[in-house]
């Protein structure tokens, strides 16, 4: 979740209150916000990622001062008629497609503001464009440009200007490998041949989207008044909305909006459009979502705490809202408006009968028997890596990786539990022995089914102290499997973890269910263990659809 | 019997009254004084004066026997062994070798003598000359110096036999120290020489002491010493630990008694066929003495701790729900309404399969979910307007919450199953590192309820009553986000002793974009899912999540039972 820094004076400015601290504190949380810190100076706060229109001090204001009662209901923005044409050429069709782009004039710009809009820029490229993927933001000082703008496609090798911060010109490919920007986001032009230029009427390149502006326009400064904004990317309507949040926070900075007019080859667009969006509200469904009991004029001054407008039975969209897809977020936002602390609590008077999950509780059983033996239970981790599974084991198997751990030592899925009993024990050789451990967990392996895994839960035991041997373990199999009702075989196996001669294969009704033995002094060596280790792995999911075949449980 | 005595003091007869008892095998006289003259109540005063007595002899000895006896009934056959030669010898060598016993022996029996208040040991580090290698040749030949001042009267050539070179340097200087050698064309030897020839030397007399406590060495012994110390491997220097006792008071008085040894030790199945306890003693335990700790088996405390959380959505009336882990990020996210270009979907934040790397999808619902992500198909909602990719969804990866079991189990749903409760408990993966407040496998405490009639009143109330059972009185929930969910809330409880809110897990109603699809109809789902783990930490005092999953087998056996 992006976190941004905003400036306290500033937010209480635009509110035109002063809020005390405790005040800001909860109406920021029960807003829906994430507050980090706050103090004199600053509110570090979350956004959560549905709500880019509060990622500037503009907009979080405009949504407390709504939010607290002070200035409740649609807030009118106006776009005034201009004749700024962006013509697209077809040229951009594969690599960036759409613009949508306004003009803002007679702001009043000081350093803070600046920071302000450079970090609602800077948020809304991360969290609603993706990283610049979706969407990037250009923002230049108007009296350095003459219209109409250009949005058209060049050859890569024939693109050369001066990007913002460098001194020379570069062409397109030097910006992509030198400039900061060029390295981070060059990415997203290198499968295209043509990346895509904003271009002036005195052929001036502007910048070159999603990388950088050129150093002829250049920055805004506090000396700008008017300035030209235009967003590129993939979806018309994302590119709106992104330009109707950014408008309308310099709005609210007394900046005044001028559309333009976007001209492609077949057809003709005018942005930005801040005609509020119109979505049908049943109070029923949101009193039965809710579990309140409001009337029409409750929910309308509610809906008018969020910013809405509501009248007949219709709800009045901002058009800086990115996340109103369905009538149940409007439901939501009256729910907010409500106040999530003041709803009270209830238990539903719904019968139903609780019913354990069968294995779960078999594997319980299980548990809760081994401890009857004097066993531990551990509980490690599913993930571990091939080493530990196969090469300590001095076996060989296949393992199932994951495509991009970031954890070292934990990038495998077990296919057996024992590893892990192995590795408990060598992590726990400042401990006092006996140490006989079990644990019961999942193992992977690859099979017919949805995901091409399948999953079984198993019993592992190891025993390890100074007399741990084959009997001791037997003993206690055979004292499991008595108590379930079993008659067993074992069958001897060669399995290069165990010493030979002492390792079997156990079976019930000719069903492979387990095995048992030593573990190899080899094995142990390369754990570093000294002590011997006397081990059974048991598949619960095989032993209990056995027992379900044979016996009522 | 009493009886009376006239006793003559200063030339003056009194009369007294005399009687004799018999007290720790020593006889005592006790005594009244009756005056110049007999008292016509004598028989009276005789009467009471006995039974004074008598009371004062049963008093003290109850109190005395029963705390002596006891001591004496509480020794350990080797402490019985000890305790009476500690009168002749006080030093632990010197008991054990007596005694026959190892040092290690004598010692364990000497601590338990001090527990019980008989001796006190005492511990101190002496420094120990003794004898080494060449120093022990030297007292039966001769010093060096010695010899060479032998061989010189007799023999020269024989001088190299018996000397290296090294002591013939060392005799030659010491020697000419002590002008007992001169040196014309030869060396001769002086009247001082012969002198030293006869008697034995200071040094070597000093040998003859060893071993002796560097503390114990008068002055001249003191410069001996310090001599020989540069010699070549002729004494040493130790430090010992010597350990002596002091009896107390108390032993002496107790030695006094006899020390039993016909005590039972241990009660055998013997001893109770032949009856032979009878009349006997037991020797009395110290039952306050350290004992080898006792670990039993136990479960791990997470799962102990689990199975609570269980029982509590058991007895709220829930149906336990299971299901794998690895999952296609179909089920995982796009049934959940999460958009494909969601950053949760990114490789920083999900683990993916290398291999298979694909799952299988049911057609029929593929279909729904992709319109719904597409134009929002019939659910009213507007979608997420984009072309959704098929192949994004077929990505094997491991499940990221337990929601993905909420949500097949809503799928095979049918509509006379309603309403219905469901939760689970189980494990889910995030691709982070891992440090104190970050694991890649956590666990989540899910539920959902589906029914027609329940709202978000509902889902605070099941919420409340959960953590009300897990120890939190308290908790609030504020708007958060979560693709699936509406009236998506962030729940926090109140820490009754760290005074603050902590966040514990998510909640809300799912999307009529997730329930649609799945039941065929909007019906309210709500729904939660809790953090196990920070749960839980507080009642274990675990500050670093590590320590959950450390499997610690100390922790494991000493760590408190989840009480509740």
């Amino acid at each position: 979740m992006p976190k941004v820094i905003l400036d306290r004076k500033e937010v209480e400015k635009l509110i035109e209150k002063k809020l005390t601290t405790e005040e800001l504190k909860d109406s920021l949380t029960f807003l829906g916000t994430d507050l980090d810190k706050i103090d004199d100076r600053e509110i570090i706060v979350e956004i959560f990622p549905d709500r880019p229109d509060l990622l500037s001090e503009a907009g979080l204001a405009r949504a407390l001062a709504s939010f607290i009662g002070y200035k409740t209901g649609l807030r009118k923005y106006k776009v005034l008629k201009s004749d700024y044409k962006v013509i697209i050429h077809d040229s951009v069709k594969d690599v960036r497609p759409y613009t949508a782009c306004a003009v803002v004039k007679n702001l009043k710009l000081n350093d803070a503001r600046i920071k302000q809009i450079i970090q609602l820029q800077e948020k809304l490229h991360i969290t609603y464009g993706r990283n610049r993927k979706k969407v990037a933001i250009g923002i230049y000082p108007f009296e350095k440009i003459k219209f109409p703008i250009r949005f058209l496609a060049k050859q890569n090798n024939e693109i050369k200007f001066q990007p913002l911060d460098f001194d020379k010109e570069l062409t397109a490919n030097e910006i992509l490998e030198r400039h900061p920007a060029g390295k981070e986001y060059g990415h997203l032009l290198k499968d295209f041949k043509k990346y895509p230029l904003f271009i002036d009427a005195n052929n001036n390149i502007l910048s070159m989207p999603p990388i950088i502006n050129s150093e002829l326009t250049g920055k805004v400064t506090e000396k700008t008044k008017d300035i030209f904004i235009e967003c590129s990317g993939f979806d018309f309507r994302i590119l709106k909305k992104c330009l109707n949040i950014i408008v309308c926070a310099l709005a609210d900075l007394n900046g005044v909006i001028y559309e333009n007019e976007l001209i492609y080859d077949n057809k003709k667009e005018i942005t930005p459009n801040l005609i509020p969006e119109e979505m049908k509200l049943d109070i029923n469904y949101a009193n039965k979502i809710l579990g309140l009991n409001l009337n029409e004029n409750d929910v309308k001054k509610l809906l008018e705490r969020m910013g809405y407008n509501y009248e007949n039975k219709t709800v009045l969209i901002p058009a800086y809202r990115a996340d109103i897809l369905h009538e149940i977020d409007l439901v939501e936002d009256i729910g907010i408006a409500y106040g999530f602390n003041n709803f009270k609590e209830q238990i539903p008077n719904i019968a139903t009968i609780g019913e354990e999950n069968n294995f779960y509780l078999f594997k319980e059983k299980i548990a809760n028997l081994l401890t009857g033996y004097n066993l531990i239970e551990v509980r490690n981790y599913n993930l571990t890596n091939k080493n530990n599974l196969f090469n300590k084991m001095n076996y060989n198997g296949e393992a199932i990786l994951l495509a991009n751990s970031i954890s070292q030592g934990y990038d495998t899925l077990r296919t057996w539990i024992i590893p892990s009993l192995i590795e408990t024990l060598a992590k726990n050789k400042h401990n006092e022995y006996p140490q006989n451990i079990f644990e019961i967990g999942t193992i992977f392996k690859k099979g017919d089914t949805e995901t091409g895994i399948i999953e079984n839960e198993r019993l592992a035991i190891a025993l390890c102290h100074s007399k741990a041997n084959f009997t001791e373990i037997k003993q206690i199999l055979d004292s499991l499997l008595l108590t379930l009702g079993l008659k067993y075989e074992i069958k001897e196996i060669e399995h290069s973890s165990f010493i030979p001669g002492r390792v079997g294969r156990v079976s019930v009704n000719n069903k492979n269910i387990a095995y048992i033995g030593e573990i190899h002094p080899k094995v142990l060596e390369n754990w570093s263990l000294e002590i011997p280790v006397a081990t059974l792995e048991l598949n619960l999911t095989e032993l209990y659809n056995l027992i379900k075949l044979t016996q009522i449980i | 019997m009493a009886y009376i005595r006239k006793v003559k003091i200063k030339g003056q007869e009194y009369w007294y009254l005399f009687h004799t008892i018999r007290q720790d095998n020593k006889f005592l006289k006790k005594s009244k004084y009756l005056g110049k003259e007999l008292p016509k109540n004598l028989e009276q005063i005789k009467k009471e004066f006995l039974q004074e007595i008598i009371k004062s002899k049963e008093t003290r000895e109850t109190r005395e026997k029963t705390q002596t006896e006891k001591l004496i009934e509480s020794l350990t056959p080797v402490e019985r062994k000890v305790l009476p030669i500690l009168k002749e010898y006080n030093e632990l060598s010197k008991v054990a070798s007596k005694l026959k016993l190892e040092e290690i022996e004598v010692l364990r029996a000497f601590s338990w003598l001090q527990d019980k208040n008989l001796l006190k040991i005492n511990q101190e580090e002496k420094e120990i000359i003794s004898l080494d290698k060449n120093g022990l040749i030297y007292l039966k030949k001769g010093l060096p110096e010695k010899q060479f001042l032998k061989l010189l009267s007799s023999t020269l050539e024989s001088l190299s036999k018996h000397l290296n070179q090294n002591e013939i340097n060392v005799s030659i200087g010491i020697l000419k120290r002590k002008n007992a050698i001169s040196f014309g064309k030869q060396i001769n030897i002086t009247k001082e020489g012969k002198k030293l020839l006869q008697q034995e030397s200071k040094e070597e007399l000093f040998l003859k002491k060893l071993p002796i406590e560097i503390s114990k060495l008068n002055d001249e012994d003191k410069s001996i010493y310090n001599e020989l110390k540069t010699r070549k491997e002729i004494i040493k220097t130790e430090t010992k630990k010597i350990i002596t006792i002091e009896l107390t008071d108390f032993s002496k008085e107790l030695l006094k008694h006899k020390l039993k040894a016909n005590l039972i030790e241990s009660l055998t199945s013997e001893i109770m066929v032949k009856g032979s306890w009878k009349g006997k003693t037991f020797r009395r335990f110290n039952i306050q003495s350290e004992i080898p700790k006792l670990y039993p088996g136990r479960r791990h405390f997470v799962n102990e701790a689990i199975n609570y959380i269980r029982k509590i959505w058991l007895e709220l009336g829930f149906k336990e729900m299971t299901g794998n882990i690895v999952q296609t990020s179909f089920w995982n996210f796009d049934a959940l309404f999460t958009a494909q270009d969601h950053p949760v979907r990114e490789l920083q934040d999900t683990f993916f399969l290398a291999d298979p790397k694909y799952g299988n999808l049911s057609k029929e619902l593929l279909e729904k979910i992709k319109q719904v992500h597409e134009n929002g198909g019939n659910t009213g909602s507007k979608g997420w307007q984009y072309k959704f990719d098929i192949e994004e969804a077929r990505k094997n990866v491991l499940r990221t919450h337990t929601t993905v079991l909420s949500a097949k189990t809503i799928a095979t749903l049918k509509k006379s199953e309603l309403p219905a409760k469901f939760f689970t408990v189980g494990r889910n993966y995030r691709n982070e590192t891992v440090d104190w407040s970050h694991l890649f496998e956590l666990t989540q405490v899910e539920g959902i309820v589906v029914d027609e009639n329940v709202n978000f009143r509902h889902l605070l109330g099941y919420l409340k009553e959960f953590f009300k059972k897990m120890g939190y009185d308290k908790i609030r929930i504020r708007p958060a986000y979560f693709p699936y969910t509406s009236n998506s809330s962030e729940i926090e409880v109140f820490h009754p002793i760290k005074k603050q809110w902590i966040e514990l897990g998510g909640a809300g109603i799912l999307r009529p974009e997730v329930t649609i699809p799945l039941i065929d109809k909007e019906i309210p789902v709500l729904a939660w899912g809790l953090g196990l783990e920070r749960t839980i930490i507080e009642y274990y005092n675990i500050n670093d999540l590590r320590l959950l999953y450390k499997n610690d087998l100390k922790q494991l056996r000493e760590i408190k039972l989840w009480l509740k």
